[in-house]
């Protein structure tokens, strides 16, 4: 009763649609390994891992060993901010958030004072980022240092 | 070509497929003016398999954790290849498949297909859709941004609301009191392990079941070919059904693939737990008609806080919707009649309630 | 307790007739924790002579534990008047303004008796504000200046850290203005009365009033607190210089400081004024009217000439800012992540201000270093503005390429399928 839809079983065409038969074959085949290579070349791409490695947002390696002088510092960039690397001359490592919390300017160290200042409206903090004299409200937040070989990790402390 | 029939020659003699694939040739599906909607389940089995391959390619480089995973969401965005694509195509294909997930269980209503003996598929389907929801509720969470966190934090808030049992609830979705990484940590756990290893045993019944019992014909194509038997037509399953079912996906690759390539999905700033919550944060889309609803209902109602009884209502309504094919009683025509009106009501209702919801401030 | 000095005694008719009428009221008032009958009877009296008990109760004095008698003697122990405000009782009845101060000065200029309340409190109020313009009045006989009680209120004194207080930062302009402001009343002084006005429209209010920075000048900042006095033509730069340290430096180093000095003109004032200090522009260094240095010098000379190549520097680095920023925001709109970049953009802008607090060095060389360094990272966020572009159309590319494999797939498998259902 009613009727089923021919399936493959009607694959034997008259031959004046040889030409029509080979165009659709290859359309097919065509599109078939057209459309595999564009899904599988972007996959095998993702399989490998970028050049510049993901540490998570918490460890970065702030520069090399050798690179500050004794009693200096420098900005590095930490995520989406600033850090503060410095190096004492007694050959301590401190690292801290490089923004003031006053009004977010860059601070910097100053060897003459051994303190970190900000040269926006002469805040003052010390090595640890306690605030010591300005406007700012609050300490810099500090990170941990850690020399592992030649690199130097800043490692922001862990929230409760 | 030979080479290949030669290997499967070879699996043949070796696996003896025979009697597991006879039914499946011989397998066919109703062909009729409305047999089209046919075809959203399998574009939503689809999807699902997209979501699978995506994210399992996502695990490799995400991290759950609050210090790392909006980091390792933009590292996949900006650093690793086509890492834009896979992660764009994750988001676009979970919001697609929740649509024709809705879409399919609509036209499963008003085509009848509920009816006996399909009872247990309706059921199984309504499940995978509160799976499928629990999915995006979940994955939602998982890049960490101030419009996901605060919009767990509503959610789960509401799923608090319940009497008795909603607190509980909302601590073990929580993973505490609070909205906090241990709440990333188990949204990532649902997201990836307890989810997935439920849905995938559940979509296995409801496959079963539907290739058991073939395809439901709408009643007025029913009564049509019982008058006229001339008038039934049918469809090979294997190959005619199943490369139309093949031109429909890649239909929806090509969509996926336009919408991951013209509109990526956006990172958003990183969630920040003392802050305060954007105004106007609203649920994803798919929420918006339980939130805007929920809004709307007054206070208090009699002696019973509102917004609780917003919740319970569509607590009942959900059951009731679960339940809904044993609700077809002997006198079918006219409780068929109730269901329809009722299934107009509930899309018109849903619609509705979603564009007011996207566009209230 | 420290000895009090001063003798004044009220009118004896006066204090007959009220008297009379208050002891109704006196005897309904009931019995305060500790007896203060003084309370008991003012609090019941219009303004000039009333002060209630929850007025008083703010008042950082009465929290730690003096009353009434501490500083107008008399006996808070008793309901008559004439024995509560009795000589015998050392009653000093309303003080006079000019024993005000002395008054004041008596505990809080006594470092031994502070220490028992607040051993960090100063105690060289008094002795600064014998050096202020106020003191010195004072001391010759004017009566209208401020006194301790004009700021810091009376009776409902509250500690300057108290947000309400009338000597909270955010407070102090308001209450300088209560005289400052009035021409009316300093008309006899012929010093303008629009300091208050010129201050609201400064950055410097704003900063405190709107961004709640405490740290913000206000009156007091620059011309002291109890020994107030406008600072010298020679020490505004100094004033200026503990918080502007860079410009300050830069300054002293320049060519204007000798020639200010010598034609004693007030430093920083001269370009930015003393109150209605607004947030600088780079217009200022125009040649148009309201620009500064035309004031002084003549068009065509060496130091027009310099002025016009900073000017144009700044606004080239100011402007490949913009450019860049805008890049930047038609990548984000088109999807592409320029995160980074846009981290770059605050580098720019860093460069940009370090450039523009040059200025007070009056030397173009000394200015260029930072207006290059930041040209360079505007080109390079432009650069990566521009590349992100680029990406895009290069995803756009590939897509049309998966779009057009898609179609050949699906156009394919119509064909094929309408050729096996023939």
């Amino acid at each position: 009763m009613g009727t089923i839809d021919p399936g493959t079983a009607n694959l034997q065409p008259p031959a004046v649609n040889l030409q029509r038969r080979g165009f659709v074959e290859l359309l097919l085949g065509g599109g078939f390994l057209a459309t595999a290579g564009a899904f599988i070349y972007p996959v095998l791409r993702y399989f490998v891992p970028p050049k510049t490695a993901d540490l998570g947002g918490d460890s970065v390696v702030a520069g090399k060993v050798g690179e500050l002088k004794p009693n200096s510092g420098k900005i590095f960039p930490f995520g989406n901010r600033p850090g503060l690397l410095i190096l004492t001359a007694t050959g301590e490592y401190h690292a801290m958030s490089a923004v003031c919390t006053h009004l977010s300017c860059t601070v910097q160290y100053r060897p003459d004072m051994k303190e970190v200042w900000c040269a926006c409206h002469n805040g003052k903090y010390g090595l640890d980022g306690r605030n010591i004299s300005g406007p700012p409200p609050r300490p810099l937040q500090a990170f941990d240092v850690q020399v592992r070989g030649d690199e130097i990790f800043v490692t922001r402390r862990k929230e409760a | 070509m030979t080479v290949l029939r030669n290997a499967v020659n070879w699996l043949h003699d070796r696996l003896e497929w025979d009697d597991l694939i006879a039914p499946l040739k011989e397998k066919t599906v109703p062909r009729h003016r409305l047999s089209y909607w046919y075809f959203l389940g399998g574009i939503t089995l689809f999807l699902f398999g997209i979501q699978v391959v995506t994210g399992i390619l996502l695990l490799l480089y995400y991290r759950p954790g609050a210090n790392e995973a909006f980091e390792s969401v933009q590292y996949i965005m900006t650093q690793v290849q086509f890492g834009w694509l896979i992660r764009s195509i994750h988001s676009w294909s979970a919001n697609l498949m929740i649509f024709t997930a809705v879409a399919h269980m609509f036209s499963v209503l008003f085509l009848k297909a509920y009816r006996k003996p399909r009872e247990l598929t309706w059921v199984s389907g309504v499940i995978l859709l509160g799976l499928v929801m629990g999915f995006g509720f979940s994955g939602y969470l998982l890049p960490w941004n101030t419009l996901a966190y605060f919009a767990t934090k509503v959610g789960t808030d509401i799923a608090g609301q319940v009497p008795l049992i909603g607190h509980p609830i909302m601590v073990f979705l929580r993973g505490g009191e609070e909205v906090t990484g241990a709440t990333l940590t188990r949204f990532f756990g649902f997201h990836v392990a307890v989810l997935p290893g439920i849905v995938v045993l559940v979509i296995l019944f409801h496959l079963l079941m539907v290739q058991r019992q073939g395809m439901s014909v709408p009643p007025s194509v029913e009564t049509e070919w019982t008058a006229k038997p001339s008038l039934k037509r049918e469809t090979r399953f294997f190959p005619n059904f199943v490369l139309r079912e093949l031109m429909a996906w890649y239909v929806g690759l090509g969509v996926l693939g336009a919408l991951a390539a013209m509109f990526p999905w956006n990172l958003g700033v990183k969630a920040d737990l003392f802050g305060s919550a954007p105004a106007g944060i609203k649920p994803e889309w798919y929420f918006l008609f339980m939130f805007q609803t929920l809004k709307l209902i007054p206070s208090k109602v009699w002696f019973v806080d509102g917004e609780v009884l917003g919740i319970l209502a569509f607590c009942v309504a959900g059951l009731l919707w679960l339940l809904l094919p044993f609700f077809e009683n002997d006198r079918a025509a006219r409780s068929r009649r109730w269901i329809t009106g009722l299934s107009v009501f509930a899309l018109a209702f849903v619609i509705a309630m979603s564009v007011y919801g996207y566009l209230a401030k | 307790m420290a000895t009090l000095q001063s003798e004044i005694r009220p009118s004896g008719v006066l204090r007959s007739l009220l008297a009379g009428g208050v002891l109704i009221v006196a005897a309904a008032l009931g019995g305060a924790q500790s007896k203060n009958s003084c309370v008991d009877c003012h609090s019941a009296l219009p303004d000039n002579l009333g002060v209630t008990q929850e007025t008083f109760s703010h008042d950082i004095h009465a929290q730690k534990g003096l009353t009434c008698v501490n500083c107008h003697g008399g006996d808070a122990g008793s309901d008559d008047p004439t024995q509560a405000m009795s000589k015998k009782a050392g009653w000093k009845g309303a003080i006079d303004r000019r024993q005000i101060p002395q008054l004041c000065g008596s505990c809080h200029s006594d470092p031994a008796y502070m220490r028992q309340f607040n051993p960090s409190l100063r105690t060289d109020q008094l002795a600064q504000y014998h050096t202020s313009v106020h003191g010195k009045r004072l001391a010759a006989g004017d009566t209208k200046v401020a006194v301790c009680t004009d700021c810091h209120s009376v009776h409902n004194l509250r500690a300057p850290n108290d947000p309400q207080s009338t000597v909270y930062p955010t407070n102090i302009a308001t209450t300088c203005s209560r005289c400052h402001a009035d021409a009316n009343y300093m008309k006899a002084y012929g010093i303008p009365t629009n300091q208050f006005a010129n201050y609201n429209k400064s950055v410097h209010h704003d900063a405190l009033m709107v961004g709640g920075d405490l740290s913000a000048p206000t009156c007091t900042t620059c011309h002291g607190n109890h020994g107030a006095a406008p600072p010298g033509v020679d020490s505004v730069p100094n004033v200026c210089s503990t918080c502007h340290v860079f410009q300050a430096q830069m300054y002293e180093k320049s060519s204007h400081k000798a020639a200010f000095d010598s034609a004693h003109l007030p430093g920083c004032i001269v370009c930015h004024q003393n109150h209605a200090i607004v947030h600088p522009t780079d217009a200022k260094l125009g040649s148009q009217p309201g620009a500064v240095c035309m004031r002084c010098h003549q068009p065509g000379d060496q130091c027009d000439q310099a002025r016009g190549d900073i000017l144009a520097q700044l606004t080239k680095l100011d402007n490949s800012i913009r450019q860049a920023d805008q890049a930047l925001a038609v990548a984000e709109a088109a999807g592409m992540e320029v995160g980074e970049a846009r981290l770059g953009q605050n580098e720019a802008r860093d460069s940009l201000t370090k450039a523009r607090v040059a200025i007070h060095s009056f030397k173009t060389g000394v200015i260029t270093p930072y207006v290059e360094a930041g040209m360079g990272a505007a080109k390079k966020d432009l650069k990566a503005g521009q590349d992100a572009m680029v990406e895009r159309n290069h995803r756009r590319a590939g897509l049309g390429f998966s779009l057009i494999a898609i179609g050949m797939v699906v156009f394919g498998l119509r064909l094929y399928i309408d050729k096996i259902e023939k």
